[in-house]
């Protein structure tokens, strides 16, 4: 392998962690959104959210990106690879994290937050100050495991013609004959991101408990 | 997007027909055999033979850092130079198992940690040991306890199935891949495609509530 091969994987890890840092940033929120439609049970917005998730659940990631960057210059929208990529995994990441804030939810205690209600408090500070800090500290074990994921799902973006690790280790091999070297060294990549996320846990997880919430 | 373009669909379902074919063959095959691994790997978790437990639990955080993808790649393009030729449908079938059966360990020795300690030894009381004991007691209450998890990992087995059409096996995914570059009609093709995975998550979850209904009688 030349310079050159060892670039090509720096290029791919940076499209790897790029594509789930985004998708998550955007999909935690969005989920959060989602998952309070269903816990408030509003009428027809809940039944939106859950279809939702099921159907985008089980989509694999390859089809929904094909989806989403093959299908939608059909409606005049042409988007750039990078762009499909993002769009298409951020979807992905919001019907995931929108299960993981749920599951948290339904093991938050509502009493709380009438009694938070009683208080008066407004809708705001009971969200922020009451459920937030407890849903947020019970899905972080979840969260971490999505973003895992979402970095073994990443290969997905190389059948739009982007470069990610997976597909880089694979072109040096179909280049050097040796498919076996560059293959085993876009795994040690992998495994660094998923240690490093691992330790991403451990640390907020300390933090939460010293804080004391 | 209009009628037409599903009228392209249906005229072309033969290929779809192919595909159809693949994708549940491959998940169907690969669903039962990788639990059946899994169940033979989970002892080995607790085996007293050290470099045994070391050797699966390798195998296994292995599988679970890599992405399937490159897994497949390991098989399909891997393999060779060592001699090892498989077509394309049965290194897609081999990395499913392989990689899933990890999965299913994983999984099913989490369930046989939460075994309660009293059935163990009302087993042990009873004269069961050793083998007699994984088949007769351990195993149907780790097969019927796990199903919930059991039924998430078939799902994932569904969504990575559709990565064997980078290696050009023709399961949904491709099958609807190759009639979208003939008609340029993407939109309603991996539509339908994704609505024909829904359906098949939705048969797996109807198929896992029903047996999760009769296990949690049993299950202690």
């Amino acid at each position: 392998m030349n310079f050159y091969d060892y670039l090509s994987f720096v290029y791919g890890a940076l499209s790897t962690v790029g594509v789930s840092f985004v998708a998550i940033i955007v999909g935690i929120p969005l989920g959060l959104g989602l998952a309070l439609l269903r816990w408030a049970r509003i009428p027809v917005f809940g039944k939106c959210a859950y279809l939702y998730v099921s159907i985008v659940r089980s989509c694999p990631a390859v089809t929904l990106i094909m989806l989403i960057y093959f299908g939608l210059p059909q409606f005049g929208i042409s988007l750039n690879p990078f762009v499909a990529a993002l769009i298409s995994f951020s979807i992905t990441a919001t019907a995931f994290n929108c299960e993981i804030w749920r599951s948290s939810l339904l093991a938050f205690d509502r009493s709380q937050y009438e009694a938070a209600q009683a208080f008066g408090m407004t809708r705001w500070v009971r969200f922020r100050h009451v459920l937030l800090p407890q849903i947020w500290r019970s899905s972080i074990p979840g969260l971490i495991n999505e973003m895992t994921l979402l970095v073994k799902n990443s290969p997905a973006i190389s059948v739009i013609g982007l470069l990610d690790i997976t597909r880089a280790a694979q072109r040096i091999g179909a280049r050097t004959y040796e498919p076996i070297p560059p293959l085993l060294l876009g795994f040690a990549i992998y495994i660094i991101i998923v240690m490093l996320l691992i330790e991403l846990q451990k640390r907020l997880e300390t933090r939460i408990r010293s804080a004391g919430i | 997007m209009n009628l037409t373009d599903f009228q392209i669909i249906y005229d072309e379902r033969e290929t779809i027909y192919q595909g159809i074919e693949a994708t549940l063959s491959l998940v169907f095959i690969s669903g039962v055999v990788s639990v059946f691994v899994g169940l033979v790997l989970t002892p080995l978790f607790f085996s007293k033979v050290s470099w045994l437990r070391k050797a699966v639990e390798w195998l296994c955080s292995a599988m679970r850092c890599s992405p399937f993808l490159l897994f497949v790649y390991v098989i399909y393009f891997g393999l060779p130079s060592y001699g090892i030729n498989f077509d394309k449908y049965t290194s897609g079938l081999v990395a499913l198992i392989v990689y899933h059966s990890a999965y299913m360990a994983i999984i099913l020795r989490s369930a046989w940690v939460d075994i309660p300690a009293d059935i163990l030894e009302a087993g042990t009381a009873y004269g069961f040991r050793g083998a007699a004991m994984i088949r007769r007691i351990i195993g149907p209450l780790l097969l019927m306890r796990s199903i919930p998890m059991v039924g998430n990992q078939w799902i994932q087995i569904i969504k990575d199935s559709a990565y064997l059409g980078i290696i050009s096996v023709v399961d949904i995914t491709a099958a609807f891949n190759s009639i979208q570059s003939i008609y340029f009609n993407p939109f309603v093709c991996f539509i339908v495609a994704g609505l024909m995975y829904w359906l098949l998550c939705l048969l797996i979850e109807f198929i896992v509530n029903g047996v999760a209904h009769y296990a949690r009688e049993r299950i202690a």
